[in-house]
């Protein structure tokens, strides 16, 4: 491969994201409450060496209105912890990265850092992070330790909603910044088992975090030695400017929705601009796939009784035609792409079976992992702790 | 005859862990744990557990460094293991105090769907401010409260595993009901929580995973009477096991509940050989690798409350007696003694009878070998304790990892099923299953 590595992953979400995935016939809507179901999903992404999937969580029921249940019966509700699903597929798999999806508005980060550092042991460096927050009026009434006021699509620009939102990414990146001072808390070489002296770490090599913030405030160290990818990356969905500032900040991988290249070309601009570091640009598609994607399409919203529309853009055509506008906008800056399949498991099978091999035609995808971690995949090289060698 | 309840401990952060010993292995990577839990499945244990601590332990202020230091996630690795076993329970240690039922019951549901429906919770409540310095909500709550906390806690955990009926995942195309109207909804209002709204995980399929309860208090105890399907004691020994056991049944029963339905399972250790003789051997080689002169200090000073480095392990105890002072300088770990002026002069005591210096005093003091001898005389044992009423079964405890279970696997267990007391073929998919404990929910 001549330019940069296209990166390539697929998000993950219950029948895929068309509402109506599920009641397509190809769709296997009782066995998504199954272990087997996101063990073959996540075989197949694997199959077409995506460089990572992600798993969607929330801490509310999914709904179709911006706030509180929706009652609707004709749409898929429920879902599993996110991490436990990845962790649940890690074994089955050798290579493709996992990245569940992991709020901070309701969480305690310490256990947050120790779920993830676990994701990472159990698949040998494959774990990632995909930040959330919840500012959700629905979702603080399931903890009952916080007031969020309601979300009302008339109430988003108005000064109390952007002080929200703020407080709630100001919140993230505190979360971000502890998570990852746990990570390094430990020292690569802490674990010595020194038979002579009797001690089985060198505790100058654990380092309490001490983090103080508005918040909350942790101590440290982590209960879990320092993962194997040092720090797993962290990712997340942006769509305006609080988002960008906190994923330039806080973040490795940067999700987000341009509706045309033009548009790619802005957000590309105006992120990197605010980045102090590398980032990983990547844009979120919703994608059809196939001969009959366009009918595919009309068939599902009919069945919904709505035209599906979505954060981001929605491409229905043949993986050909993807390809070249994948390779179109790229041009505006992008690393590479999310794909939302709209219908699980057949627009997954369709990207890892049509449109990789097109990719590869064009010599713009991997034909092979190249790297046993998801680092490795986003060529990002393992960083130093930031306590090395300081004494505690 | 009794069914013998058998689980794998994975072991780690105590003195019980020789990892000193050339045959120890990784305490983290996750091939660790497949091998014993991978054992513990081809002796057709009921479950394997792992034990759980959210700050590291510190003594005289800094972080203790002779035992295992550190371990994963429990529901995290547990999901993992989900993938390379088939029948065994997973069972993991999570603290009431520092979670939230709503993000607590979604995990333990979501364990429950991903294995099958081996899922089982361990439920703790070590609150103190030391652990609370990790946690945004710090630590506030004092012992009473925390088996409030803990008891309403299970309940609303319970009450959001409810929520979904087994009838409510429809997923019918045909109809177009993916879900029932109401599925999950759910309304809790009380002293410790008052939540409400829906719950995102469908019915799973033990529809409660296992609680195990682990305290030992007058408080505890009515808690694990109250709610739990196990308990996890520290009373293997015969006699007062027997006392356990008694004790506990009455309280189940007096809360109407089936003693049948709480399993008493204490935890314990063992060591092997081809005769008694050399079993004995072994366990007197294990015991000195479990106490190193510098963990014999360490051991000493928890109860002496005191700096004792200045001792020789070799040599007598010291002249001075414990500090008896409220502040510990043990942080992270339940103090040895609730009286150590009184223990103190019973060490004392036998240090003088039996010429014994500080290190092989505290050999002598600290956890016995709970089964010793040759597979047959171990079998017996366990089966007669479990027979006599002293325990429903045991938490086995191995000394190294991953192996430690192997040669227990390997003699033991057979000798257990020719007495027909474990099962030779897992006759259930599901940790309640295994139990006999399937219709309790
Ligand atoms: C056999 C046993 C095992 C325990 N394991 C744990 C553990 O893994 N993690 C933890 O935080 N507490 C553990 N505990 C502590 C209990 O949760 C509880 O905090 C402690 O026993 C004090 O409560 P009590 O006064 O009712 O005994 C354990 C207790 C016992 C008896």
């Amino acid at each position: 491969m001549s330019a940069a590595p296209l990166h390539l992953a697929v998000a993950l979400d219950g029948a895929g994201w068309h509402p109506a995935a599920w009641r397509d016939p190809a769709a296997t809507p009782k066995t998504l409450f199954t272990a087997a179901y996101w063990a073959g999903l996540v075989a197949e992404a694997e199959h077409g060496l995506l460089d990572f999937v992600t798993i969607e969580d929330s801490l509310a029921l999914q709904t179709t209105r911006l706030d509180g249940a929706d009652g609707r019966t004709d749409q898929v509700r429920g879902r599993f912890d996110a991490v436990l699903v990845a962790s649940r597929v890690a074994p089955l798999t050798r290579r493709i990265g996992l990245v569940p999806t992991v709020t901070t508005t309701h969480t305690e980060p310490f256990h947050v850092a120790s779920a993830l550092s676990t994701l990472d042991y159990v698949s040998a460096g494959r774990a990632g992070w995909r930040v959330q927050i919840s500012g959700r009026r629905a979702e603080a009434a399931h903890f009952g330790r916080r007031d969020i006021p309601e979300l009302r699509p008339d109430s988003f620009d108005r000064p109390e909603s952007v002080r929200l939102i703020q407080e709630l990414f100001d919140e993230a990146a505190d979360a971000v910044e502890v998570v990852r001072r746990l990570w390094d808390s430990w020292e690569d070489d802490a674990v010595i088992r020194d038979v002579a002296t009797g001690r089985f770490v060198d505790r100058d090599k654990l380092h309490h975090i001490d983090f103080e913030g508005p918040r909350f405030s942790v101590r440290g160290p982590s209960i879990v030695p320092r993962p194997p990818q040092g720090q797993p990356p962290v990712t997340a969905l942006a769509h305006s400017r609080i988002p960008y500032e906190f994923a330039a900040r806080s973040t490795d991988v940067v999700h987000v929705t341009p509706h045309d290249g033009e548009q790619a070309r802005a957000v590309v601009r105006e992120i990197r601009g605010l980045a102090p570091g590398p980032l990983k640009v990547l844009a979120d598609l919703v994608v059809f796939l196939g001969q009959d994607a366009g009918e595919r399409r009309a068939r599902l919203d009919g069945l919904d009784g709505a035209v599906h529309a979505s954060d981001a853009a929605i491409f229905a055509g043949t993986p050909e035609q993807l390809a070249d506008l994948l390779l179109d906008w790229r041009r505006a800056g992008l690393d590479g792409f999310r794909l939302r399949p709209a219908v699980l498991p057949a627009d997954l099978s369709a990207i890892t079976r049509g449109l990789v091999p097109e990719l590869r035609r064009r010599g713009v995808f991997r034909r092979a992992y190249e790297a046993a971690t998801l680092r490795g995949h986003l060529g990002l090289p393992r960083p130093a702790g930031r306590y090395a060698g300081s004494r505690r | 005859m009794k069914q013998v309840i058998l689980a794998a401990h994975f072991p780690g952060v105590n003195n019980q862990t020789v990892w000193s010993d050339p045959a120890s292995g990784s305490q983290i990577d996750f091939a660790s744990f497949a091998h014993l839990a991978r054992t513990a499945e081809r002796g057709r244990f009921d479950f394997f557990f792992l034990a759980d601590g959210q700050r590291l332990r510190e003594q005289r202020g800094r972080i203790h460094d002779l035992d295992v230091v550190g371990r994963p996630d429990s529901l995290t690795v547990l999901s993992a293991l989900a993938a390379v076993t088939t029948h065994l329970g997973l069972a993991g240690t999570v603290n009431a105090t520092f979670n939230e039922p709503y993000e607590l019951a979604r995990k333990l549901a979501s364990l429950d769907h991903l294995s099958g429906g081996r899922a089982g919770w361990n439920v703790v409540t070590s609150s103190d401010a030391f652990t609370g310095e990790n946690f945004r909500r710090g630590g506030y709550l004092d012992h009473s409260q925390r088996y409030e906390r803990a008891e309403e806690f299970v309940r609303t955990v319970r009450e959001l595993w409810d929520s979904w009926a087994a009838e409510d995942l429809v997923a019918d195309p045909a109809t177009g009901t993916f879900a029932a109207a109401g599925a999950g909804a759910f309304a809790h209002r009380g002293a410790h929580f008052d939540i409400g709204g829906h719950f995102t995980v469908p019915r799973s399929p033990q529809r409660h995973p296992l609680t195990i309860q682990a305290g030992d208090s007058e408080g505890g105890r009515e808690f694990a009477a109250a709610t739990a399907d196990a308990i996890f004691s520290r009373h293997g020994r015969p006699e007062e096991g027997r006392a356990f056991y008694r004790d506990i049944k009455a309280r189940v029963a007096a809360h109407g509940r089936d003693p049948g339905s709480l399993k008493i399972l204490p935890g314990a250790t063992f060591a092997l050989g081809d005769t008694d003789a050399e079993a004995q051997e072994n366990a007197d080689h294990i015991r000195r690798q479990q106490v190193s002169p510098q963990t014999a200090i360490l051991l000493l000073e928890q109860l002496w409350n005191r700096d004792l480095s200045a001792y020789d392990p070799e040599g007598p105890l010291p002249e001075i007696d414990p500090d008896v002072s409220e502040e510990s300088i043990i942080k992270g770990r339940t103090r040895m003694s609730r009286d150590p002026l009184k223990t103190a002069a019973e060490w004392r005591a036998l240090a003088e009878a039996k010429k014994l210096g500080i290190r092989d005093l505290v050999i002598e003091v600290t956890g016995r070998q709970s089964f010793i001898g040759s597979p047959a005389r171990v079998a017996e044992e366990i089966n007669e304790s479990v027979q006599s009423d002293a325990a429903d079964g045991f938490i086995l405890v191995p000394h190294l990892t991953p192996t430690g279970l192997d040669e227990f696997v390997d003699k033991v267990v057979p000798l257990l099923q020719e007495r027909g007391v474990l099962r030779a073929e897992y006759g259930t998919t599901t940790l309640r299953g295994h139990l006999g404990l399937e219709g309790d929910v």
